[in-house]
């Protein structure tokens, strides 16, 4: 009897800084396992091996920033059976989308000595705003546990367990003090999705929100909040305004706080 | 009659960081053209980051790279301290130290075990030369494996760092948090010693250059945050005059900006760099190993930087037991910082090379200003000069043979095209 086939796995990079994918080559204890379990199909970050599609997993990395990436993520999609998106630039973005509140010219300018040589979109858009996206995975960086378990639970047909609670939840799991409770300092762990494992306060430090908003993010409400510890909304734009600026949530709330007017 | 032309194309070169790829044209027995493209496309960094507040410009810059957030993080705190008139020493001077050691153990095993040896040993990738070598590479991933367990603890998790800040950190460790990284790293110690031993047994294709060789030199120490830039062709700067010495050029046909330095052309950063004007600040341990390798104290074969990195990831294990032996936390986590209207430079050393970082800001702390050159920019002329050097006495190999050949030269360098690309021109030609 012929053995059954192994999934197919592919690795796509679009704009971003390579962490997310990283993050696959820095499970050294499950890597050669997930090689075994898999044939990694596409992954040029670690091969020159290039096995041809359809594939049965496609892990996304990055924003669509440029005409061409526009038109690649579509040939990327018509060619896997199931797309995950991973990290803040697949998923909402990216820093990169800090763009999408300014004149790119005036962007670009800036960094290049001739413009017209640069090919660029006017915004940095997430993966799920181009093609139908299965499931997307937040972190700038994603957290590793969470990739290899997202990784598992499709290859086995199952929902993945990655929690969308705040990560206040996961501070009281850990046992940190509440550094906004006690020490007053702004933090956005009570609008930020959970999946770090609450490491900023573990380490006397507000969340700055890497994972992104959570399910129903009361933004308002903590923005209040912050007022009363004295942010002004300048500071509260950028906070909201960071690795995922261009989530809805985040970005209504920057919006209002830099037209000053709450909401 | 006309010469033949050849052509050598790799449309996606693997195994490096970032979308990259290479197009060589011989003209007869002479290289007429030698493209490293790029066409990762453009972040605009230098551009976000004015209108953003100083306290941010770690955990922002450290996007730039996922493989080397450390290096950005260092070279940024290092640049806005310099501007804000603030010297960190001490305990915290050590952590930085010690966080910066378990980067280069974590990014030069990566590249040595994963990305650089299945080409000397003849496999696509570490996965496939694992069927193979699977002791090696479980030894490899296991260093590595050490050198992230550092900047976790440090740092907070081994990608994007958080306890990174200007002035220090967020919360330093006690001495008890630390203890069990002394066990881990005296296996990594002898795991490095066998690294060396194993790469210096793989064959390297002859091949030299007199490079200009650029990396920071300290008094007394193997450099990481401090130290006049220097070069073994009479480069003595300090990081505050670091624009009047290097030029970015706009070089239309391969798509980037490249720099060099003025009036005399390419240079190389890097491991090469750092052991060639360092290797008397390497610990006896790793100079001894160098010596066993075969290696002088100077090496000119980039093909041997694989070499190097072994010896700098063993030199990176003995002086993080250094640092951990004689560790005392410090009273408070980080020296207070107040902003005034300044601008500040560093250069810190990358796994991959010098990175400059340059930062103006205003009297609340807003970033005016800001330029950033990463190593792989600064690499990037060397590479295409070796390469067309490289390729003409090999000629007569096999199409397939010498394109892996060149990819190897490539790879060489450990270039990080997601660091660079945030100031690279972008065409896309994908055909």
């Amino acid at each position: 009897m012929r053995k059954p086939r192994k999934p197919k796995l592919a690795v796509w990079k679009f704009a971003s800084c390579d962490g997310c994918q990283l993050s696959l080559l820095d499970c050294e204890d499950e890597l050669l396992a997930v090689a075994g379990a898999v044939d990694i199909a596409v992954f040029p970050e670690a091969s020159r091996a290039v096995i041809k599609g359809p594939y049965d997993l496609s892990l996304v990395e990055g924003s669509i920033t440029t005409p061409h990436d526009a038109d690649r993520i579509h040939q990327v999609r018509r060619t896997s059976k199931r797309l995950i998106t991973i990290g803040a630039c697949a998923t909402a973005g990216g820093i990169q989308s800090l763009r999408n509140f300014k004149d790119v010219k005036e962007f670009t300018a800036i960094v290049y000595a001739t413009p017209s040589y640069i090919s660029t979109l006017d915004r940095s858009t997430p993966i799920a705003a181009h093609v139908f996206v299965d499931f997307e995975l937040r972190g700038c960086p994603v957290n590793k546990r969470q990739l290899l378990e997202v990784i598992s639970a499709f290859l086995h047909h199952r929902k993945p367990n990655t929690p969308t609670h705040s990560v206040c939840v996961e501070c009281k799991l850990r046992g940190n003090v509440c550094v906004m409770v006690a020490a007053g300092t702004p933090c956005l762990g009570p609008v930020t999705q959970a999946g770090c494992g609450a490491i900023c306060p573990a380490y006397d430090r507000a969340c700055y929100a890497c994972f992104g908003p959570q399910e129903t993010a009361n933004t308002e409400s903590l923005a209040h909040w912050w007022s009363r510890l004295g942010v002004k909304p300048r500071e509260m734009v950028r906070a909201f305004r960071s690795f995922n600026a261009y989530a809805e949530p985040f970005r209504q709330e920057s919006e209002a706080q830099e037209r000053g007017s709450g909401r | 009659m006309s010469e033949r032309t050849r052509t050598i194309k790799v449309d996606y070169l693997a195994r490096v960081e970032g979308e990259g790829a290479l197009y060589v044209r011989v003209k007869g027995d002479r290289v007429a053209d030698v493209k490293l493209k790029i066409f990762e496309p453009p972040r605009f960094f230098e551009a976000l980051l004015r209108g953003r507040g100083f306290a941010e410009a770690p955990d922002i810059t450290a996007r730039i790279c996922g493989i080397c957030p450390v290096a950005y993080q260092m070279s940024a705190v290092h640049a806005l301290e310099d501007a804000l008139g603030v010297r960190v020493d001490g305990p915290l001077r050590a952590l930085r130290r010690l966080l910066y050691c378990g980067e280069w153990i974590e990014s030069h095993t990566l590249h040595i075990y994963m990305l650089h040896a299945p080409d000397f040993l003849g496999y696509p990738d570490a996965l496939q030369m694992a069927r193979d070598h699977r002791a090696a590479v479980q030894r490899g991933l296991q260093l590595k494996k050490v050198g992230n367990e550092i900047v976790t603890l440090l740092g907070g998790r081994e990608i994007h760092p958080i306890n990174v800040r200007v002035g220090g950190f967020y919360r330093v460790p006690t001495r008890t948090e630390l203890a069990p990284l002394t066990e881990r790293l005296e296996w990594a110690r002898d795991a490095a010693l066998q690294t060396v031993r194993w790469v210096s047994a793989f064959e390297f294709p002859a091949f030299e250059s007199d490079y200009e060789f650029v990396a920071l030199r300290h008094a007394d120490e193997y450099p990481f945050n401090e130290g006049r830039l220097v070069s073994n062709k009479g480069l003595d700067i300090s990081a505050r005059t670091y624009d009047a010495h290097f030029v970015e050029s706009h070089v239309k046909h391969s798509n980037a900006l490249h720099s060099s330095i003025r009036d005399r052309g390419a240079y190389c950063v890097g491991p090469l760099a750092r052991y060639a004007l360092n290797f008397d600040r390497l610990s006896p341990l790793a100079q001894e190993a160098a010596r066993s390798a075969g290696l002088g104290p100077v090496c000119r074969n980039p093909f041997q930087s694989i070499i190097v990195r072994a010896i700098e990831v063993l030199w990176a294990c003995d002086e993080a037991l250094r640092l951990l032996a004689t560790y005392e936390p410090p009273p408070r986590p980080h020296v207070d910082v107040t902003p005034r209207p300044a601008t500040g430079y560093a250069c810190t050393e990358a796994p991959r090379g010098v990175l400059y970082h340059r930062y103006r800001i205003d009297a609340e702390g807003t970033i005016v200003d800001a330029k950033i050159v990463p190593p792989t920019s600064q690499n990037q002329k060397m590479i295409e000069d070796d390469l067309a050097r490289f390729i003409p006495p090999r000629l007569a190999l096999p199409q397939e043979q010498l394109t892996l050949q060149c990819e190897q030269a490539i790879r060489n360098y450990d270039p990080c095209i997601s660091c660079a690309t945030h100031f690279l021109t972008l065409t896309v030609d994908r055909t």
